[in-house]
């Protein structure tokens, strides 16, 4: 392999993103920009409460009203009354009650958006209001308020290895501290939106901003009762998702059809960012419990780890992502014992469900800080601990996986120290005593599972069509989101047919024309897409080979110019299926991906001790992704994965009060600014894995995951004072502890408004 | 209600009846079909709907079409003259400042506003310039390396920011 990257022409270089052009010139077209003619516009009337019961829907006011074409509810669907990817519990319309502030009651179609936008205010709803459950960690109590009938546990995942009781017993130091994030919004620069319209055969066509067309398609079909091959997704460009635009579009979709099925009309279904913010799925607020115990010269003996997920009001992903968390819960470690519990607990909050980093920003959070508090303890310096326990080639997992590829986790750790100078500058940090502003350096690592694992079936199709002009048009059901999926993909098959990036066209998927590739999630999509681009490519390259083997020195242009007058057809449908992975759920174990990817982070921070403000100076992220695929686009994820860590650690906290969510737009919830940006290092490894496309991995969630506790760490660095909650705002820094925070806007108290 | 509209939008005289309760944006999307002009939160917070309004940087959603009338209105379709793009956009593009892309109008308007108000700005001006439009894919060193470039690019060949 270490030969292969000489040979590379497109694979690994700077190219110009394939949309790009569009996107600067404002063609790109978005969901909302999409227009049907005789479209009708939707709107959503939402819970007035976060935990009810649903007396009664009178519509008959508001169906009266001029320019009202249609009002859907409960009443309206012919087909299942609930959805879900993993546990179907989620509803389009309230069925008997409401589990969440966001829960849609009723949707309206008319004339204008503002039309509809009143006229659902007509809806007369009669609730009876129920206890709200608003912490998870409550919910397991008898005397909670119950969520669902069957109890509010969704989902328990367990790792079992060794035995942790003989382990503590070895160790030296037990060490026990309790760790919490925070939920947090997506924050997408787009908000969701759909266009509705029945089609020809008796079917719907929906045109939106949906990240997994396919699951969509399945709840929308199951919704409407109709077969799978009526049901037409498109996926029009997305601005942004970052694991948003699963579970929180469906319901558009869902809600859009039934509307244009009941008017006969097409149906525009735009949220506003208020919609979005109080709808849409979050980031899951973790509870975490960690035990461990230690030989004094840093070896680990055992950990314990307890901890519960807030699913919020419905299933969604809950299930898949914290199996991540139970997997990577112990973080890239030797653990010779290990017991790890997680559970998923249905709350009235809004649901939570995947978001870039996929339950893995959380533990990595309370390990890598772990890591850093047990190093104090036992006074040696974080790199050292770390690099005395960090995986190494052959090592075996907390799951009992062995590691039977290369594992640059060491000279991750090494190579950004040096690049650093960490050691020195945080001896030199922690004794500064200034009351003024103080510096301080943190570290932080991770290993990370590749695509799905063991959660599913994980395999993707690449359709490939040269063009007789020798041009190609590339489709396959995985999306791009803003990632560079297309370039990406175009990128492999540029190299796999040899020719330039500019002849391919990459298509928006259609999932009436590409097969089921499953859901562009889990830093998936170059490795399973890549590697069924390269295949149909090989099948192509076979193809012409067959026709012009004698003649030579014959352009690309001239071989398929020849393969179209012998009648060769040059249309490839590439697949590939992941390796296989195993999971024991009953006795939690197994080798749970296929491969890993490593990383490291290390944060320069200053913090103002008379404020409390942590300022983020300089930040280094070094990754192992197998192959840089494309190098501008590679660099970019990190860059973007750390600004998104950065709001994590510092800003965004989506907080609701019994249930009611505390912030309505991007006012009061923040997000890391232009201004907030430090000067970034970034460097690849390139350890090129046998699974991957020219031996690529993944990058997008790890360029994310563990930003947070770096920075925590160098917060410690500076000041000595560890903060075990997320996000480090002001207070927690100055004064230790959370302010309550007013659950209304200071203009709304002062209108009096509820 | 409606309200009467004389104005230029992109070099283009436009005189046109609205509704009254339009903002700018609403006018350059729903009645102009210039989609290009993003909708983020509507309340001029992320900066996806920044236009130039009289070679000023506003946010679309907080200005009411009335009050534009006379004005002279730039979005992010009057910046290329066909396939030959504006300096700020090719340097957008050169240096992957455009992901998911839902930002990037907003961004080249404000960028095109700054090096109006200051060709040679400092890397801190161009932060706390652009400070006013979100961004949650890039991470926006690729947005600050694209300015200071079309910056230099400009310096070297100077041309009118809108022709």
């Amino acid at each position: 392999m270490a030969d292969e990257k000489d040979k590379l022409k497109v694979v690994g270089t700077r190219v110009i993103r394939t949309d790009a052009f569009d996107k600067v010139t404002g063609r790109t077209r978005y969901s909302a920009d999409v227009n049907a003619v005789g479209q009708l516009f939707g709107s959503v009337l939402h819970s007035e409460y976060p935990h009810a019961e649903i007396l009664e829907i009178d519509t008959s006011e508001v169906e009266r009203l001029e320019g009202v074409r249609a009002v859907v509810t409960r009443e309206d669907i012919p087909g299942a009354k609930y959805f879900g990817g993993v546990i179907p519990n989620q509803t389009v319309f309230a069925v008997d009650k409401v589990r969440y502030y966001g829960d849609g009651i009723s949707a309206v179609a008319a004339d204008t958006p503002e039309l509809a936008e009143a006229a659902k205010l007509l809806i007369k709803v009669k609730y009876k209001p129920l206890p709200v459950l608003s912490d998870a960690r409550e919910g397991l109590r008898a005397d909670a308020p119950k969520v669902f009938p069957e109890g509010n546990l969704c989902k328990h995942h367990k790792v079992r290895k060794g035995n942790v009781e003989k382990g503590f017993a070895e160790a030296d130091l037990i060490i026990e501290r309790e760790y919490s994030t925070q939920r947090i919004e997506h924050s997408y620069l787009e908000p969701e939106a759909v266009v509705a319209e029945l089609s020809e055969d008796g079917g719907i066509k929906i045109i939106g901003s949906i990240q997994n067309l396919f699951s969509a398609r399945r709840a929308v079909a199951s919704v409407l009762n109709l077969p799978l091959n009526k049901v037409r997704l498109i996926q029009a460009p997305l601005g942004g998702s970052f694991g948003g635009k699963d579970e929180a579009v469906t319901v558009l979709f869902c809600r859009a059809a039934l509307l244009a099925i009941k008017c006969g009309r097409p149906i525009k279904l735009v949220n506003s960012r208020e919609d979005s913010f109080r709808e849409s799925y979050k980031r899951h607020p973790y509870f975490m419990r960690y035990k461990a115990g230690v030989k004094s010269d840093g070896t680990f003996t055992a950990m314990e780890i307890d901890i519960t997920a807030d699913a919020g009001a419905y299933a969604s992903m809950s299930p898949f992502v914290t199996w991540r968390s139970v997997v990577q819960a112990t973080g890239p470690y030797r653990v010779p014992n290990v017991k790890t519990d997680v559970r998923a607990v249905y709350t009235n909050n809004n649901y939570t469900g995947a978001m870039r980093g996929f339950g893995s920003p959380q533990v990595n959070f309370a390990v890598e800080s772990f890591i850093d508090e047990i190093a104090e303890e036992l006074g040696i310096n974080p790199l050292e601990l770390r690099l005395k326990n960090a995986f190494v080639d052959g090592d075996i997992t907390a799951t009992g996986q062995k590691l039977n590829h290369k594992v640059s986790l060491g000279e991750a750790l090494k190579t950004i120290a040096e690049r650093s100078d960490f050691v020195s500058k945080w001896e030199t940090s922690r004794k500064s005593s200034s009351r003024d502003v103080r510096k301080g350096i943190g570290i932080s690592c991770s290993y990370r599972g590749v695509s799905l694992g063991a959660e599913g079936t994980d395999a993707a199709s690449v359709l490939v069509s040269i063009q007789s002009d020798g041009s190609v048009i590339v489709e396959t059901g995985l999306v791009d989101m803003g990632q560079g999926a297309a370039t990406a993909i175009s990128i492999i098959v540029a190299e796999g047919l040899g020719i330039d990036i500019e002849k391919i066209h990459f298509l928006n998927a259609d999932t009436s024309r590409v097969p089921d590739s499953g859901p562009t999630v889990a830093s998936r999509t170059t490795i399973m897409a890549g590697n069924a681009a390269k295949n149909a490519c090989e099948i192509l390259n076979e193809r012409i080979k067959r026709v012009v083997s004698g003649e030579k020195d014959l352009g690309f242009e001239e071989k398929v110019a020849i393969c179209f007058r012998e009648g060769i057809s040059l249309y490839a449908v590439g697949h590939y299926k992941s390796p296989k992975t195993t999971w024991d759920e009953e006795n939690g174990y197994g080798d749970a991906y296929f491969t890993f990817v490593y990383g490291a982070n290390i944060s320069e921070v200053e913090v103002d001790m008379r404020t409390g403000k942590a300022k983020v100076d300089k930040f280094y992220a070094i990754h192992d992704v197998g192959r840089v695929v494309s190098l501008s686009g590679a660099e970019g994820q990190v860059y973007g994965g750390v600004a998104m860590g950065m709001g994590y650690a510092l800003l965004e906290d989506f907080h609701q009060t019994d249930g009611i969510p505390d912030f309505k737009n991007f006012d009061e919830y923040l997000l890391t600014t232009a201004a907030d940006i430090p000067k970034m290092e970034v460097e690849f490894l390139q350890n090129p894995d046998k699974a991957g496309p020219y031996g690529a991995k993944s990058l997008g969630e790890p360029s994310t995951e563990i930003v947070a506790p770096a920075i925590a760490n160098a917060v410690y660095n500076a000041t000595g004072k560890r903060i075990r909650n997320l996000p480090l705002t002001l207070e927690r820094v100055l004064i230790g502890r959370e302010l309550v925070r007013p659950s209304k806007r200071g203009s709304e108290i002062a209108r009096g408004e509820k | 209600m409606m309200t009467f509209l004389d104005v230029r939008v992109n070099k283009t005289r436009v005189r046109r009846f609205v509704p009254a309760h339009f903002t700018l944006l609403r006018f350059l999307r729903e009645t102009e079909g210039l989609t290009g002009t993003k909708c983020g939160c509507e309340i001029g917070e992320c900066g996806a709907c920044t236009v130039l309004l009289d070679g000023k940087a506003v946010n679309s959603c907080l200005v009411l079409a009335p009050e534009v009338n006379g004005a002279d209105i730039w979005t992010v379709e009057g910046l290329a003259e066909g396939f030959d793009l504006h300096p700020i956009q090719k340097a957008f593009l050169d240096n992957d400042a455009v992901h998911c892309g839902y930002c990037t109008p907003g961004l080249l308007m404000s960028s095109i506003a700054l090096l109006n108000d200051d060709p040679d700005p400092s890397e801190e001006k161009i932060k706390t310039y652009i400070a006013g439009n979100l961004c949650r894919c890039t991470g926006y060193i690729p947005i600050i390396n694209a300015i200071k470039e079309a910056a230099r690019i400009l310096k070297n060949e100077p041309r009118p920011l809108l022709k």
